[in-house]
This record gives structure tokens, sequence and C-alpha cells, in this order.
């Protein structure tokens, strides 16, 4: 197996059409276990950390721009994100350790299509879009249309996402993230629960709900996020009535598996517990946005 | 076998090596340059062990590809020290009893330092979050904890 | 020798630097894995994939004929040892003969110039396997008609007809529970089941080997006993012990697990087949899959009492799952169900078969799976009861003179003590926390003495090396050079504990049954006594008084009428006096006191996640005397967190082909310090008579109580009694959902 290290996405782009079968990576918490784990190696390693623009975090005209490849360690630790999108700051900084955090990326998040990844569910309730280098240029698709199941993503050999963007939330807007682990940390998320609400006065005017961990894919919850809009929001925040439709939906909409983190019956019921938590948390945040 | 010849500072002087290229940063630094300080505890950046300074930001050198290290600054916890003179996390982690079997220690003196560094002053919950990625199956952490924290005290003093 | 009973002490019981602790914080200690000799070879190993089958062929010609591969072995290259020979399994589980006996056995391994040569080599052997049915549970195992796990295995303490999946039957029994049952005012019977869990040391199995042309191997390992290591090395290969000769490396924790080997004779075959030094070192994932565990259990157990709280009787049942070959879990485990007096007692333990890893032992092996379950009953009692958790135990606590479960009586012990202790603590008598729970627990384990060495040498400078057999795992040279600086009287740091190995030391027990300080203790402190005895004696000379006229105190020579004549000077003059100054002693030590603990734990729970997050913890445990608190505080924390682990999360989990589907550190989910509070401690001292400073090993029973600590407040917390381990969050959601 062999490196290689491009500056550009050019050079990124070459090296993969002339090396059938290599991979991208950034920062590899992925790979090399699965390495290990007997998985053959490719031919040739690309790392993209030598490209600036995978490496850059701007904000430009009302939209956010992260590199692929940024540290999530970076991306935590901007103030401006962290304000601007909390949920997926969040999220972004519980995959893994400190040591992970200064390897781990959206780019590599998305890209390695686990069903648990921790920052996928919160940059599709975001509605993130993903810039993909292809075989001669560049196209951009939503975020949500990356991974296709475990370990599937919709990019096709040599292609590799450069970049997100993120357009600035709307006032009164507000998201977090939860997920459930049984230790306090270093653990792949049992199930996690993204959720956004924008109130406009006393009333949520969008919401948009997404699970990790319950199905092949990040999954939408749109009974919750149809439950929420509208909904009252008061001192006291959600109304119970709504956090149990939350809470039924998003247990509903699961579609999970039996495995070594977690049975199907308890995916499904903390989903619920989950979902309705972070859509409290959000719709405070949210208030106080607005 | 093909190696790639790799240059970079690892504690204050430039080295070089030679590597292939799957191999990781962990097994060139223990095998190439003979610094075993940093341990494999699991290969796959689960436990800490293996912890170094890569441009002064924690990360575990098992997961890190050599010829990633061209050009960076490395330091392992052979680099802590001033000559005879201990890191004052050593030294507390010394008088505090904080090692047992020790083979953690290394990587705990590492992320120990790089939490310091970015957070001179942390309480215990972050001491204990800033530390989850080190795993310690002999102390049970609380001894750990006491030392930074006592570390923490030391630095603080030292900079007044 | 007698311990006194509050005795003032210089050395003991303070908290100097460990000696060993330099070279560990700036990286310097040398592990196994951290040592290369010139021209080493690195090796990997062919590993079952199935649980049980039968190896119809094996073909390493492809693999032989690899880049850099320079020998490959299997198990015919290897001796067949007889069943009845006492390392017959080891010598099947380090390397499989005709029949594999678990996902993850070692079939064939392979020497080459890289690890990545090697790993390449050993995918290539190919290996025809005839499936055999596989059983992956103790009550598989224990079925009627159930196949056999291992053919060889025979049933051990009981008259036996052939090959039975059962290692082991072990019965105690005293009074007629039966009748003290129909006289209770209450009987309580649960039955409880824990998983199989790993010890979870950080260092992964590491050995170097070196096949001299003369036959004679030089083996560097990291272990807890390097003459077992030889012991066992030798046995395997067909070889006199005294070819071997062991170095010991640092030690990355064992807590039992180390007690066996696994790699060190196949290191040697294959460094004796390519001529070359040879360095094995396992992965995460081989470690969890092929070494270690502790039994899975299931036990049941029947308590009765009367109303005012006095346990009159206890029916136990405990099933160990002991893995593919024997393991003494089920006679151990018996033993450890009884801290209090029951009158009537009835108990039968078993260890049956299972085509999964041998099994080994963890910190007071079998303990822990019986006190889950007697001590969750005791406080199912107590709250029936209403009485407090502490004082139904010290009602019934055993003292001094109570019968063991097997009969003999305890010697002096420290239970109630360390019931006191909690009862008085701070922690105890706080008020729970708003939104918390309490839970109290407790446990003991025997401890041993067996075999130890020390060699003391006074040096030329007037500074003492104390040489000893026993690996460090803890901190255990510290504790030597302060019982041996107490003796001589001169400054700790004026000591340098070594240990030594199987050619510059004599034989020396594995360190294991919290025996180091205990027992090696017992041999630096006689070694020492014999030299005070000495400097006296070459005190006399120089002073010219008659020996019986000198006294020894605080590291100097003291006699009427004389200047007082420090060791240094009496060394300095060892040549004209009758030459060096040392002093060997060895024993087999017997009289090791038990230690028993009582832990306390605050802990809530999310009833809508299941998930636990403990909030303060407090445990008492009885060291005798601490010869070094620190380290026993360490012993005490870590033997907790690692209980807490065993609790909360800790598991194999298998697929239906036996296959472990959590093998690393990933999914294996051992406590992070993130998951922890402070932890604690009160040393209780209740000095052991048997010992000259009156120690009690500390190292095992720290992991016994949490297991039911937690469970207790579980229940306490959401009036819900936890009966499998671990309690991880799923279990608890779905027991709080058949509320």
């Amino acid at each position: 197996m062999k490196y290689a290290a491009p500056t550009t996405v050019d050079d990124a782009r070459s090296l993969l059409a002339d090396n059938p079968g290599s991979r991208v990576f950034a920062g590899a918490t992925d790979l090399v276990p699965q390495f290990r784990g007997g998985r053959p190696s490719p031919p040739l390693l690309v790392d993209l950390k030598h490209i600036d623009r995978l490496m850059s975090l701007t904000h430009e005209d009302g939209q956010w721009t992260v590199g692929a490849a940024l540290p999530t360690s970076q991306l935590t630790g901007n103030a401006g994100f962290t304000a601007a999108f909390p949920g997926l700051a969040e999220a972004a900084g519980l995959i893994g350790s400190d040591q992970i955090q200064n390897r781990s990326s959206l780019g590599g998040n998305l890209a390695n299509a686990s069903p648990a990844a921790d920052s996928v569910p919160a940059l599709l309730v975001n509605g993130a879009q993903a810039v993909v280098a292809t075989a001669d240029g560049t196209r951009t698709v939503p975020a949500r249309d990356i991974a296709t199941g475990p370990g599937q993503t919709s990019l096709a050999e040599g292609e590799f996402i450069i970049e997100f963007t993120l357009a600035d939330p709307p006032a009164g807007t507000g998201e977090a993230y939860l997920r459930m682990i049984p230790r306090s940390e270093m653990d792949i998320a049992i199930v996690g629960a993204a959720v956004r609400l924008t109130v406009d006065g006393a009333a949520v005017t969008d919401a948009r709900v997404v699970l990790g961990a319950v199905a092949p894919t990040a999954v939408s919850v749109p009974d919750a996020e149809a439950a929420l809009t509208g909904a009252a929001l008061t001192d006291g925040g959600l109304d119970d009535a709504t956090l149990a439709a939350i809470a039924d939906a998003a247990s509903t909409v699961c579609n999970p598996i039996d495995d070594k983190r977690g049975t199907i019956a308890y995916r499904r019921q903390v989903a619920g517990v989950l979902a309705k938590r972070a859509a409290a948390i959000a719709a405070e945040r949210a208030r106080n946005g607005a | 076998m093909s190696r790639t010849h790799v240059t970079c500072t690892v504690n204050g002087d430039e080295v070089d090596f030679l590597a292939a290229d799957d191999t990781s940063l962990l097994d060139a630094l223990r095998e190439e340059l003979g610094l075993t300080g940093a341990k494999e505890g699991c290969g796959t950046g689960d436990c800490g062990a293996c912890s170094i300074l890569l441009d002064g930001r924690l990360n575990c050198s098992c997961l890190v590809f050599a010829p990633e290290a061209e050009g960076r600054d490395i330091v392992t916890v052979e680099g802590l020290a001033d000559g005879d003179h201990l890191h004052p996390l050593q030294q507390a982690f010394l008088e505090g009893a904080a090692l047992q079997c020790g083979v953690c220690t290394p990587g705990f003196l590492v992320a120990a330092k790089a939490l310091l560094d970015e957070n001179p002053d942390p309480t215990e919950t972050e001491i204990r979050y800033g530390l989850a990625g080190n795993l310690c199956r002999c102390t049970g952490y609380d001894k750990i904890v006491r030392a930074v924290q006592e570390a923490a005290v030391q630095l603080n003093g030292a900079g007044k | 020798m007698t311990a006194t009973e509050n005795p003032t002490y210089t050395w003991v019981g303070t908290r100097p630097i460990r000696h060993d602790g330099y070279d560990k914080v700036v990286g310097k200690a040398r592990f196994a894995a951290d040592l290369d000799l010139p021209g080493q070879l690195h090796t990997a190993y062919l590993r079952s994939p199935h649980p049980h089958a039968r190896i119809l062929s094996i073909d390493t010609d492809a693999a032989a004929a690899m880049p850099g591969v320079r020998a490959v072995v299997t198990g015919a290259d290897f001796p067949d040892l007889d069943p009845m020979n006492p390392n017959f399994d080891v010598s099947v589980n380090v390397m499989a003969r005709d029949v594999v006996l678990y996902n993850g056995h070692a079939i064939a391994a392979v020497a080459a110039s890289t690890r990545a040569e090697a790993r390449s080599a050993a995918a290539a052997i190919d290996v025809e396997y005839e499936l055999l049915p596989a059983i992956l549970s103790l009550d598989e195992s224990t079925a009627d008609d159930a196949p056999l796990v291992n053919e060889n295995n025979i049933t051990r303490f009981v008259e036996s007809d052939g090959p039975s999946n059962l290692a082991t039957v072990n019965v105690n029994e005293r009074g007629d529970v039966e009748a003290a049952f129909a006289d209770a005012d209450l009987v309580v019977e649960r039955e409880f089941e824990t998983a199989w869990v790993h010890q979870g040391y950080i260092e992964p199995h590491a050995c170097v080997v070196d096949v001299g042309p003369d036959g004679r191997a030089d083996i560097w390992a990291s272990s807890q006993g390097h003459f077992m290591v030889r012991a066992v090395t030798a046995a395997v290969l067909g070889w006199e012990p005294s070819r071997i000769k062991v170095t010991p490396a640092e030690i990355g924790g064992g807590f039992g697990g180390k007690t066996t080997i696994y790699l060190e004779p196949v290191a040697a075959r294959l460094s004796e087949k390519s001529g070359r030094p040879v360095k094995s070192v396992m992965s995460r994932d081989e470690v969890l899959r092929a070494t270690g565990p502790a039994p899975a259990a299931k036990v049941r157990v029947k308590i009765g009492a009367t109303s005012d709280g006095d346990l009159t009787a206890i029916e136990g049942w405990l099933g160990y799952a002991v893995g593919s070959a024997n393991d003494f879990a089920g006679l151990v485990g018996a033993m450890s169900v009884a801290s209090y007096k029951f009158p009537n007692l009835k108990l039968e333990a078993i260890g049956a078969l299972t085509n999964t890893p041998k099994t080994a032992a963890y910190r007071a092996p079998s303990a822990p799976h019986a006190a889950f379950a007697v001590e969750s009953v005791i406080d199912e009692i107590a709250q029936q009861l209403d009485l407090d958790p502490i004082e139904i135990r010290l009602r019934n606590a055993v003292v001094e003179g109570d019968p063991t479960a097997m009969g003999m009586p305890h010697p002096r012990i420290g239970f109630v003590e360390c019931l006191e202790a909690i009862r008085d603590s701070e922690h105890y008598r706080s008020p729970v926390p708003e939104g918390a729970a309490r839970g109290i627990g407790t446990g003991f384990w025997f401890n041993i003495g067996e075999q130890s060495s020390a060699t003391v040498n006074v040096n030329e400078d007037g500074t003492a090396t104390v040489i000893t057999g026993s690996p460090d795992i803890g901190g255990s040279r510290a504790s030597m050079a302060l019982m041996a600086a107490e003796e001589l009287g001169i400054d700790v740091y004026r000591i340098t504990p070594v240990v030594a190995g199987t050619e510059t030391v004599g034989f020396t027990d594995i360190t294991e049954g919290s025996r180091a300080t205990f027992a090696t203790g017992m041999a630096v402190v006689n070694a020492c006594r014999e030299l005070v005895e000495d400097l006296k004696a070459r005190a006399a000379t120089i002073l010219g008084v008659e020996a019986e006229a000198v006294d020894w105190v605080d590291g100097e020579a003291v006699a009427d009428g004389k200047d007082p004549l420090p060791l240094a000077a009496i060394a300095a003059k060892a040549k004209s006096t009758g030459g060096p100054l040392t002093e060997t002693a060895s024993l087999n030590a017997g009289g090791a006191g038990p230690s028993f603990a009582v832990h306390c734990c605050d802990l809530a729970v999310d009833e809508e996640t299941g998930h636990v997050e403990i909030l303060r913890y407090t445990t008492a445990q009885d060291a005798g005397t601490a010869i070094h608190p620190s380290y026993v505080e360490g012993q005490m924390q870590g033997g907790t967190a690692q209980g807490i682990g065993w609790a909360l999360n800790e598991e194999y989990v298998y697929d239906d082909e036996g296959a472990m589907q959590n093998a690393g550190f990933l999914d294996y989910r051992i406590p992070v310090a993130s998951d922890l509070p402070m932890i604690d401690t009160i040393i209780v001292e209740v000095p052991n008579p048997a010992h000259p400073y009156g120690v009690r090993g500390v190292g095992e029973t720290g992991i016994v109580p949490p297991m039911a600590t937690i469970a207790n407040a579980i229940t306490r917390a959401t009036s819900v009694r936890m009966t499998s381990l671990p309690m991880s969050p799923p279990k608890i959601l779905e027991r709080l959902g058949e509320r």
C-alpha cells in the first residue's frame, strides 16, 4: 500500500484515476481498524489533508463552508461555527476521544457511511450540501444523498467530498443532537437524534428531525416534523402532547437491528426518548435565539 | 519492499527514517527510532496508549501513517522532561502514585499535557472527559485525575 | 513472627515514590514488546474460525514459500502430553492438535522478517475442517446428552467414568438447610447470571525468544511469574526447564490473566526452526479472542432468615462456564460464598466446559459471581425486613473462629471492622442525594502464600539491593523496599528493589492471590533479619566487643561505650570482617490472611434510557497493615473500577458460530475516566498475625463487591431487582418496562 499527499483537488483526482481501487482518507480512524480487521488494503492511500480547500472553514455571504477533511476539533473550536450550529458542533465533538477529534472529519464521518455516525443526523437537519469532486469537475448534492446503506455511498469510484456548505440558520433557529451510548465516552451511538427547530413568536414554523443508528442510513422522521410544525412554544417549552407525538413518531420510523450494541426494542424506545429530549433542547435554543 | 524516507522533528531533534507507507507512526517511532515509550494497546485508536503530540495536537500514533509525519513536529513521552528535570505532570504522577503497571502512563502523560496546554485550569469533569481516550485498567483513574489536578496547580503557580 | 497491634514504624506505612516510577514516567521502562534483538523475526497466527472442529489437514507449503517466511509451526511440532499431565490443557491451548476447541484457537504460527509478511503467510495456510457441534453456554454444556466440548476432559474432585463436560464438582454442606428453611420467617430465592468478562490488561501478551545453537532458550516475557513461564514452556516443548532462562520484562497489567502462557513455546519452536530470535506480540483482537476471560456463571441462591434478621440457612448452586478446558472456578466458587455465619449451608459448585476460550484467573477468581448473588439476596432480605443493609450484615458477619464454607475456622479477620468503617463513614452518614439511591455490598478473598525467595545484598556504599522473583504488577517493589528499610533501619531510597530472572534469584511462585507483598515480603524480612545478625557480628569485630553486646538501632550498630557504627561503615569493612554482606531467604508461606471489603455506592438511573451514572463510591478494605498505603488504595480503586465495568457494561458477545463480536476496546467496554467518580478509600488495618508486619494481600478483594453494590442501589432506585450481568442500559430498560 502506497501513500500520496496531493496538494490540489486536481492532483488528488488524477491519482485516483491513475490508481483504480485507491482510497482517500483524512483521519483513517475508521480505515485503520478496517485494515486490521482483515479488509484488503487498497493499492494507494490518498491523504486529503494537504489540500487547503479540504482543510478550511469559512463564513461568507450567509453560508458556512466546511472542508471535508478538517479535523472536528477545529470545527468545535470555532466560536462562530458552534454558535451558529450548536447541535452539529456537539455531534461533531462526540466523535471519539480528544485523540480522535484531531483526526476525525465531517467528510470521513459521512463517507464512511456508518449508520451510527454522530455528525450525520446533525448535518442533515441543517440541510448540508456536499460538494463532490468527480472525474472531471464537481457536483453538489444534498448530504443526505451520500450514504445509501451501511458502508455504501452514492460516490462513484474516484469521487470524494471536497466540502460541505451550510446556509446560516434563520433567526429563531435552534438545534440539538443527543446520542445514547453505554459508557460516557468512546462508544458508537446506539441511537442518535438531531432536531432543528425554527420558531416565530410562540409557534414552531419549521422542524427537522433525523435519527441515527436506527436504520441502514440516517433517517428523517416526517411525522415528528409534522407534529412539531405549528406547535406552540411557551416558557415551559414544548407541551407534553407534542413531545409524546415526537417520541411516538421517532420510535415508529425506526428500522433497527439487534447487534452487539443494542436491541431492536431498545433502539426503538430510546429513539423516541432522545428525539423528544433533543426537541426540547432545540426549542429552548430557538427561543433564546429568536 | 520499497520504503519512504521521512524527515521530521521528534522531541526537538530533527530525525529521519525509512518506513513502508502502510507502517503506523507508532511502529516507526518504536522500531525505526527506538522510542518505545508510546505503546500499542489496541492498534485501533481506542486505548490511547500510543498518544503523541503531532504539531502540538494529541493523536493516537497507531492511526497515523508514518509518511504523514513528513515535516511535522512530534512529541512523545520521552520528550516531556527537560533533561533531568521532570515535567510537573511526571512529578505529580510519581508523587501521587498515579501509575501501577505503567503501560498506559506514557499515553496519559502526553494526553494530560495536551489537556493542560489547552485548558490550564480544568475541572475534574473536564479532566475525566479530556482523558476518556486513555484506558487504564489498574488505577480506577482516581489517582490519575488527582495527579493532573496537582500538576495544573504546579504549572499555574509556576506561571505566576 | 507476630504482628503487633498499633505499632509505630519508621518506613512501613509511608508513601515514598516507587523505585521503578522514574523509568515509567519518562518512557524508559521496558515491557516485553519494547525489546528487540538483532535479526529477530515477527510472528503471526492462524486461528480457528470455528468454535469446534476436527482438523482434517493443514497445508503450510504455500505459506512457507512466501517472502520473508523463515519458519512455520503447527500442532505437529509439539509433543502430545498425557491428558493427566497438569500442563496438558495449556499445551493444547497454545496450539491445537487435531481438534479446535474454540473460535480463536491457535492452529499454526509463522515467523517472518516483518509482521506484514508473517500475516500474509498465516493467511495462506490452508486448513480443512470437519465441523463438530459446538457448546456455547452453560445450559447447553450441562444438558442431558450434550455433545462433548473436549474429549480429553475428566471431571475433577469426584468419581469419574470417562470424558465429560463437567470440569469440577464441589459440594460443601453443614447443618440441615431444609429444616432451617421450614423454620425461617423469610426465605428469598433467586437465580443470577453473569457474562464472560476479560481481565482487560492494556498490554497485550508479548515475548521475545532466542533459542541458541546449543539448544538453550532465552525468553524475555511479560508474565505474572517467570518461573511459571519457564516450567510451562518447558513442559509444552518437552524440555527440561533448565534449558530455559526467563528474564521478566515489566508487566503491563495481569489481574490473573498472565498467570498462564500462550506465546512462549510457539515462539521458542519458531526460533529453534529458524535459528533466529523471534518476537511475538498479540493484537488486541487476539487477546480478547484467545486469552483470558473469567467464566460466565449462573448462580441460584436461597437464603432463610428470622424476622430479626438472623440468616439461618443458605442453599446455593453455582455453575461456571469455564471455556474449553479445565479450570478450578467451580472449586473456588463455593469457598467464596460465605461471609456470614449461616448455621446451615449446602453449596454445590460446578465448572462446565464450553467451546469458548479456556478461562483464566481474574482477580479473586469466581468470587465476584458468588458475591453478586449472595449479596443481592441478603439486601433483598434486609429490604423486606426493613433492616439497615449494614446492620443485617453486622448481625451475621463471620469473625475469628467462625467456619468458612468448607468448615475450617476463619483466622483473625476484619469483616466487622470494614462494615463499621462504612457505617461510620461520612458517605454512609450523609443523606442520599435527590434522585439517587445507595447500595451496599461486601466481598472477601482468602489469599494465598506459596513459595518465595529473596536475596538482600548490602553494597560497599552502605546501600542495599533487594532481589526477589515476584513480578511487580502494582507497586510491590516499593513495598519490598519499605519492609527492608524498616528492618535494616536505612532510608528507603538507599534500597534498590529488583525483580530478577530465573537464573538470578531462587524459585518464586506466580504473583497471584495477593501473595507478593505477603509471602515475598516475608522472605525479604527474613533475609534482612539474618543480615542484621551478620551486621551486628561484624560490628562486634570492628568495635572489639562481644556480639551479644551489639544492638541494631536505626541502621546503626550500638554498643555501650562505643560510638554508633552505621551500616555504611560496616559495609566499607566487609572484606576484612568476613566478606560480602548478603543473605538469602526462602519459604513456603502459610497464614495468608483473608481480606474483606465493604463498598458503598450512590448512583442515578435514567429511567427512560436505562443508563446508570455512578455518583459516589466508597470502599473500606482490610489490608492487615498497609505497607505503602498509596498502592493499597490503588489496588482497592482498581479492583473497584473493574468490578464497576463488570457490573455495567463488560461482556463477551458471541454470534451463533461462537465468534466474538466485540473483540476490541471499542465494543468491549471497560470503564473510561468519565464513567467514574473518585473512589474514596478507607484502609482498615486488622493485622494478619501470620506476617511480621501484619500484611494481608489486597489485590483480589476489591473486584468482589461492586456488582451487588450497584445492583442493590439500582433496586433501591427503581424497585427492580437486576439479576443478570452486565446491567447494561438495554437490560435495565427492559426490566423497567416490566414493572
